[in-house]
């Protein structure tokens, strides 16, 4: 692929931790090659300098909260060539989708001292559900490899090499003893997504899904083996509901043990 | 007379969505804004309802930058509560962590979104361009930070491997010792890269700050200690709300932190500095007096210096907590839940993060109060821009713009942390 230009690389936020734009920043030995290959144009965590777009490749973080955002996110898509939203708050509503199950308002007078200040959504959804998404890398962070691989892929004009399989396959390759099996834990590897090198196994505790739902999750078949080992049903709901709870097969899941 | 106003919509070179709005009328500053328009994500609500033991990965995902400050502020909130200590090589083990999130989080300000104010770049890859050692060096020594983390934590960002009562794992004194090396490079590199700043242009600028920290009596304060400051506060954390007091200001919806009297108060590396000097390893200290880093210190634009001696200091105590590792027996403490409110608060690289959690006997929460540095330092910020623009009105415009950029700067505003509970009102033009 031939280009005259160097392509336009924009970082956006919405409601997040900045913890997926900082995978970027964290890439300490591929930055400045990346930054070689591409022309950061917007990414405020790291630079003043604002190029204006179109741009090329929008990376978008954070999950859509607010009234103003719901608008924002509509001018980015216009801007952008791809967009790919990454990590959970971006694909699934994030941490902040816990409110996606309560009453709004209760948790703003919870925070604050004068509620009427606050513009807030009464759910925080992933951007996907606001505009279309040319790809999206999960994760809670995402995992800064897959980002490179993401932005080669870009580079290459190749689809990035993403698997979707679960935790699970990770989880054996690396020859780790199963944490569920042998060690009586909760863990979420057969459902959840691959992408974190089966991190928690490997330090002897259960996965708790901070990279969501994988592409074809049995969560009821895992919530009846859980249930077999004496977990209670408020347990599997709290399981469920957390970094990834509006993913919709967990939010399916995690309702199911409420009625 | 001049009247005229400074204003930037997005703030860059911090963490989260931040935006700056200076007042001049007749050569008079008439309003200051520190803004915050990140949203809300309400993390003392859906913490209720939630068990005890979830508090510390919860937290974490406040800030992606310094997730460790969450993970072990909650952690000793919890222990509070349930009547537990950590000890010995896994309390050694939480320094070190945090050693590595100090080292992280200070590089990556001081010379990857701070140092280019100093020098006239508009980022880091263009400052790259000029000083190519510079950057590559401090890129390792971010990585070396990185390494801490991941080795200890499981991942850099948001680490698995931390729980109420100590670890799920903790690693073999083999492993640590591989790390030994880098640790040591990058205390050299540290204190040639203080030299390296020692040397930027710094505007003349004091002001009378009451500083707040942790002290210890021990150490260097970082996990635990009594909450201090330089116009005579000591008191244990558990009186936190008595002494430092949120409120609500007329022309914003920011909560502003408060010391009792009214005072605001400036907290993180240039507050620990002050309050701690005597504390910092002897190559800290050296490396200080070789900067010119005055123990008093009232410049806020020498944050930049405080934070590379704690880089220094970060890496030194790395070395010493690594070469006397000894494995630990258990990799943590058993914690039985028990009904009661415990408080936890540890110096954050911005300053301190206090929690304060009340559980029921079942282990669920039922109330939670997390602040972060980001959110005192507000009203100090504000405050620093108020004078420095009185002092500065003859400046031209676009340079008055970015001195009070790098002001902001100054304070290494995290502002995803501190949004989740803050709210400006929304006004981008």
């Amino acid at each position: 692929m031939t280009r005259n230009h160097k392509p336009k690389l924009a970082v956006w936020k919405f409601a997040s931790c900045d913890g997926c734009q900082l995978s970027l920043l964290d890439c300490e030995d591929e930055l400045l090659e990346i930054s070689a290959e591409v022309e950061i144009a917007n990414f405020a965590e790291a630079s003043r300098a604002v190029v204006n777009g179109p741009y090329d490749l929008s990376l978008v973080e954070g999950s859509i909260t607010t009234p103003h955002d719901e608008q924002r996110i509509h001018k980015i898509r216009r801007w952008s060539k791809f967009l790919v939203p990454i990590g959970a708050c971006a694909t699934a509503g994030g941490i902040q989708a816990l409110r996606n199950f309560a009453d709004v308002q209760k948790f703003v007078s919870v925070v604050y001292a004068q509620p009427q200040y606050i513009a807030t959504l009464n759910k925080s959804t992933p951007i996907s559900d606001h505009v279309f998404v040319d790809f999206e890398l999960q994760g809670c962070p995402i995992n800064k490899l897959q980002l490179v691989e993401l932005l080669s892929a870009f580079l290459a004009g190749r689809k990035p090499n993403v698997p979707r399989h679960s935790v699970c396959v990770e989880c054996k390759t690396k020859g780790n003893v199963c944490v569920m099996v042998a060690g009586g834990e909760m863990c979420l590897g057969p459902v959840t997504h691959a992408g974190c090198g089966a991190i928690c196994p490997s330090y002897n505790r259960g996965c708790y899904s901070c990279f969501g739902p994988q592409e074809s999750p049995n969560t009821s078949s895992l919530s009846h083996w859980l249930g077999e080992h004496g977990r209670e049903k408020r347990e599997l709901v709290r399981a469920f509901r957390e970094f990834n709870g509006w993913a919709e097969a967990f939010r399916r899941e995690s309702e199911s043990h409420e009625k | 007379m001049k009247n005229k106003s400074i204003r930037v919509n997005y703030l860059a070179r911090v963490e989260g969505e931040g935006a700056m709005y200076v007042k001049i009328k007749d050569d008079q500053v008439k309003d200051v804004k520190f803004k915050i328009f990140e949203p809300p994500r309400f993390f003392e609500a859906f913490l209720k309802g939630r068990d005890f033991r979830e508090a510390p990965d919860i937290t974490a995902r406040i800030c992606g930058i310094c997730p460790i400050a969450y993970e072990l502020g909650a952690s000793y909130a919890m222990e509070d509560i349930c009547g537990v200590k950590v000890e010995g090589p896994l309390r050694a083990l939480r320094r070190l962590i945090y050693n590595g999130e100090w080292i992280e989080s200070h590089v990556l300000h001081a010379f990857m979104l701070h140092a280019p104010d100093f020098l006239g770049y508009e980022d880091a890859i263009r400052m790259a361009r000029k000083y190519p050692a510079v950057v590559k060096d401090a890129l390792r020594m971010k990585k070396v930070g990185n390494d801490i983390m991941s080795l200890l934590g499981g991942r850099e960002i948001h680490p698995i491997n931390l729980r109420v009562g100590g670890f799920y794992k903790v690693p073999r004194r083999r492993d640590l010792h591989a790390l030994l090396d880098d640790v040591k490079w990058g205390r050299e590199a540290a204190i040639i890269g203080a030299k390296f700043i020692a040397d930027f242009p710094f505007p003349e600028f004091e002001q009378d700050y009451e500083y707040v920290g942790l002290r210890h009596p021990d150490e260097y304060a970082v996990i635990e200690g009594r909450l201090v400051s330089s116009k005579g506060m000591d008191i244990p954390i558990g009186e936190y709300d008595r002494h430092l007091v949120e409120t609500q200001v007329p022309h914003s919806t920011a909560l502003h932190t408060h010391v009792k009297q009214g005072q605001t108060c400036q907290v993180g590396p240039l507050a620990r500095v002050n309050l701690n000097y005597q504390q910092l390893t002897p190559i800290a200290q050296e490396t200080a007096q070789e900067v010119g880093l005055d123990p008093q210190c009232r410049n806020p634009f020498k944050s930049i210096l405080a934070r590379i001696i704690e880089v220094v200091f970060a890496f030194d105590e790395a070395c010493r907590i690594i070469e006397s590792y000894e494995e630990p027996d258990q990799v943590a403490v058993k914690v039985q839940a028990q009904a009661g409110t415990g408080y936890g608060c540890t110096e954050a690289p911005r300053g301190i993060c206090y929690h304060r959690y009340t559980i029921d006997d079942a282990g669920i929460i039922t109330d939670a109060k997390i602040v972060s540095p980001t959110a005192v330092n507000q009203a100090t910020i504000e405050k620093d821009l108020q004078a420095f623009v009185q002092g500065h009105i003859d400046l031209p415009d676009d340079q008055l713009q970015y001195h009070c950029e790098q002001a902001v700067r100054n304070y290494d505003p995290c502002i995803s942390c501190s949004a989740h509970f803050l709210k400006l009102k929304v006004d981008r033009e």
